[in-house]
């Protein structure tokens, strides 16, 4: 006699032993610690703390041990424990003017105040296997050189100075925070950078590129990429001043783009901009173009019904912690749903074949 | 008798640009007016902003609505200008399928705006839609068949049943015969000719061709740089144009 | 690490999600959009219930999970399990003994009492979202109670196949003004829809709640000569012989043999139990 299927319990249990087994591998190669992680895999812990929107490096590489590399499973963790921390209230904007920075290019010019600096790039390496690497070895120490004294200024403000780029006006509203209150559109473009800063960096690479291949091109020049560390302050209201609780690493992209102008304004650059957590250039240039290709309602442009201007496209699926889980829910069974489809389809067959049978009678 | 539609000193301008400005005349019922005039006179600027498409700068759309009586229509709250432009409103867009669901058969198209304002029974549905199909000589057969499938003339006789079904008391065309052959063209006019004549219609025609107020509007207004220059019977502007625009117009074009 | 807080969300989020729940009882059918959070599943796999079930659960309350009907499918186990780590709170497996249930794809077969809440998993709160793809604008049709289009869908299905070919998340309209999506129950669940539990429906990946009070109408869309019908396997359970439940098609052997048996398995044991 047929006996209903049961025992997910101890099935699950199972797969969780099995996981952890695999997830520490041949225990004959000794074990990676989290420091190992932090240190040497810095771009996935980069990238792990900006789409987790949670900075903390130690949290990160913890992540990207547990989850076994997949960095989506590592962001998900993240996301996961950071949504239970208190929040205290908000700091003050970073100032990325006063940034210390570690790399500080320009496309727009060839020299300006505060120099190019290379940084710690990939940019000019050749892409072949070293296989020194595969064998432990001692790496050389790096060229030091004195940094620079004072700030380094922001290369729109050389532009602004003319009036030839548009003005980023501040404003003084506090911004929607969009893991405390639902998304709604439209959004305003303090909410679309948010979603864009912790968007999939594929998904935002993917949209930026089609900017560039047509779909909505904007024309778009890196006028400043800069990656260093900033300190993050905060008012304390019993203190009744701002004081330095921290610093974080930061990748700030302004790209300046062309604009037509119109009878009543005289031609002038527009901005696109991106801010990301840690050394994640790729993702801050594409975050710039987006931000760009979504401003077309606001700077009067055409709705070309391009991917990149879709703010409900983009919006709505650039975040890989949701399109992961709903991808991955299929996976759930589903023979309820199942079932009432294989019943409809079961009678419209029924129905079909009679009414096909009744023709082919009336036929004969 | 009360003016079925009111317009008054309706302006609109695009940054210092004149869209149309300053228009002003009624609409009585069972009235055909035609709008002509070049591209980039202002008609169709007009015809949007009249049937609420564009949002105007200044002016008034009254509107005798069943209910209230005279409403000018750009004051009223969304919900009701939405439903005036589902019952007693139609628009037949230049392009039909700008103004057709591509994706749903014929008689999904011709009955959504019966299920719109509540209809519920299928079959009383799909009556009224092959009713409407014969009425702009569709073949009923064609009823499950989607747009996509359909000739240019079909999509547009298609637009005008879906926007007819409803028995609305104005029609906003913009264009209706606009890049239809020759020959396709002749036989829609005469077509939406018979249903003017039939249902007693009262219609706004945006065109740039003459043939097409000719045989369909009683009167006619003469749009030129957003201005209306001329207004009148449709055989007396036609016949004997007063304004040198007017003029150029009916001789350059008018071959009936 | 910190130890969590009673059924894992800080007090200040299930204040913010009761606020919507509270909004959702008072607008049947109305999506309320909330602040959905990251929970420790994936969003897909019940975080929109589990947020709710969260909010609403306290020490005293007796909770069933269930998916496909069942208790013991994998995630309905994970998902009681989770509550039972979290919250510390009783579970059972007897419908009439809970007093929160958490379910996706099903309402159970025993009527639900007065005092019960049941819980539902939505995937896509938007019962038009495949018609209409933006949310600016379906949001602007439910205001306006713009619902034409809706009706085109099932005109659509019954010239192409004779039938409304809706078998699942079959759209409702709740007491004359909002169409609601019920979350992908079969149809055969819908008119159990009419209850005397709470009934509140989250959809965490999508940020929306939604809720039926006890008794509120929910009527299936249909045509007058198309009347909405409440379908099932036209079978027996193969187990306990129920005529009046869901049943789900079970394939036995290599042949293809099929059985069909109760999807609600807490029914069908009861109903097995008191047969012998």
């Amino acid at each position: 006699m047929y006996v209903a299927v049961k025992g997910g319990e101890r099935a699950i249990d199972n797969a969780h032993a099995w996981l952890a087994e695999e997830r520490r591998g041949d225990t004959g190669v000794a074990e990676l610690t989290v420091p190992q992680i932090r240190e040497q895999l810095g771009l996935a812990v980069n990238r792990v703390m900006a789409e987790g929107s949670l900075f903390d490096p130690d949290l990160a590489a913890l992540a990207i041990k547990q989850a076994r590399g997949d960095l989506i499973e590592a962001i998900f963790l993240i996301r996961a424990y950071r949504t239970t921390l208190p929040r205290f209230g908000s700091s003050l904007p970073i100032e990325t003017a006063h940034m210390a920075c570690d790399r500080r290019i320009s496309a727009t010019f060839k020299d300006l105040p505060g120099g190019q600096v290379l940084g710690p790039t990939f940019d000019y390496t050749h892409r072949l296997l070293d296989f020194k690497l595969a064998a432990e070895g001692q790496v050389p120490p790096a060229p030091v050189a004195e940094a620079p004294a004072g700030d380094v200024p922001h290369v729109t403000s050389f532009l602004n100075r003319e009036g030839l780029i548009e003005e980023a006006v501040p404003e003084d509203r506090i911004p929607p925070d969009l893991t405390r209150e639902p998304m709604e559109l439209p959004a305003d473009r303090a909410l679309r950078l948010q979603s864009l800063t912790r968007g999939d960096e594929g998904f935002v690479l993917g949209m930026a590129y089609s900017t560039q291949r047509g779909y909505a091109r904007n024309h778009a020049f890196v006028g400043e990429l800069r990656i260093g560390a900033v300190a993050v302050e905060m008012e304390i209201p019993e203190l009744g001043f701002a004081i330095e609780i921290g610093e974080v690493i930061v990748t700030e992209c302004e790209t300046v783009n062309q604009f037509k102008g119109s009878k009543t304004e005289p031609p002038q650059f527009t901005r696109g901009y991106g801010l990301v957590f840690g050394q994640t250039e790729r993702k801050a240039i594409s975050m710039a173009l987006v931000d760009r290709a979504l401003r077309w309602k606001e700077l009067g442009e055409d709705d070309e019904g391009a991917p990149a201007q879709d703010e409900a496209f983009v919006l709505y699926h650039c975040d890989n912690i949701q399109a992961t889980g709903f991808l991955e829910h299929i996976k759930l069974p589903h023979y309820v749903d199942f079932q009432s489809e294989l019943e409809l389809v079961r009678k419209l067959r029924r129905e079909a074949g009679a009414a096909f049978a009744a023709m082919q009678e009336a036929a004969e | 008798m009360t003016p079925l539609l009111s317009v008054r000193a309706l302006t609109k301008r695009y940054g210092p640009h004149i869209g149309c400005a300053d228009v002003s005349f009624d609409l009585w019922p069972g009235e055909v007016m035609g709008i002509v005039g070049e591209s980039g006179s202002g008609k169709s600027t007009l015809l949007n902003c009249m049937a609420g498409h564009l949002v105007c700068d200044s002016g008034q759309v009254i509107f005798d609505t069943r209910a209230d009586g005279p409403t000018d229509t750009l004051t009223m709250s969304e919900p009701a200008r939405r439903m005036l432009s589902r019952t007693d409103w139609a628009f037949v867009h230049q392009h039909a399928r700008d103004g057709l669901r591509m994706g749903v058969s014929a008689g999904g198209n011709v009955g959504e705006r019966l299920m719109a304002v509540g209809a519920r029974n299928y079959g009383d549905i799909r009556d009224t839609a092959i009713d409407w199909l014969g009425r702009v000589e569709i073949s009923e057969t064609r009823i499950d068949d989607r747009p996509t499938t359909f000739s240019g003339g079909m999509q547009q006789r298609l637009q005008i049943a879906r926007n007819l079904v409803t028995g609305p008391r104005l029609v906003f065309m913009d264009e209706p015969t606009g890049g239809l052959d020759v020959s396709v063209q002749a036989r829609l006019l005469d077509l939406l000719r018979g249903l003017v004549r039939d249902m007693g219609l009262s219609a706004i025609i945006v065109t740039h061709d003459l043939a097409v107020v000719r045989l369909l509007a009683d009167r006619l207004m003469v749009m030129k740089d957003g201005h209306v220059v001329e207004a009148g019977l449709t055989d007396q502007v036609l016949d004997d144009p007063q304004h040198a625009y007017t003029q150029l117009l009916v001789s350059s074009v008018l071959q009936v | 690490m910190q130890e969590y807080n009673f059924a894992y969300l800080d007090e200040q989020t299930k204040r913010m999600i009761r606020r919507a729940i509270l909004k959702g009882l008072a607008i049947p059918g109305y999506q309320v959009p909330f602040a959905s959070r990251e929970m420790p599943m994936p969003y897909g796999w019940g975080t929109g219930g589990v947020q709710v079930s969260a909010a609403v659960l306290t020490p005293d309350d007796t909770m069933k999970v269930i998916d496909q009907g069942a208790d013991d499918t994998t995630n309905a186990v994970s998902i009681r399990k989770f509550f039972e780590r979290t919250a510390g709170v009783a579970t059972t497996t007897v419908t009439g003994e809970a007093t929160v249930i958490q379910t996706r794809h099903r309402i159970p077969e025993e009527p639900l009492k007065e005092g019960q809440i049941l819980v539902y998993q939505v995937p896509i709160p938007e019962p038009m979202r495949f018609l209409e793809p933006r949310e600016t604008e379906t949001r602007k049709m439910h205001a306006l109670e713009e619902y034409g289009l809706m009706h085109v869908k099932l005109y659509e299905d019954i010239s192409r196949h004779g039938h409304i070919a809706t078998a699942y998340a079959y759209p409702v309209k709740v007491e004359g003004r909002y169409v609601m999506d019920p979350s992908p129950i079969p149809k055969f669940d819908n008119p159990k829809l009419e209850m005397a539990a709470i009934q509140l429906f989250g959809a965490g990946r999508e940020q929306r709640i939604y809720a039926l009070p006890p008794h509120t109408k929910a009527v299936s869309l249909d045509f007058e000569d198309h009347p909405f019908e409440a379908s099932k396997a036209d079978h027996p359970c193969g187990l306990c012989g129920a005529q009046d439940s869901y049943l789900d098609e079970v394939i036995v052997d290599d042949e293809g043999g099929r059985l069909f048996v109760c999807s609600d398995t807490d029914y069908c044991t009861h109903r097995q139990e008191a047969a012998r």
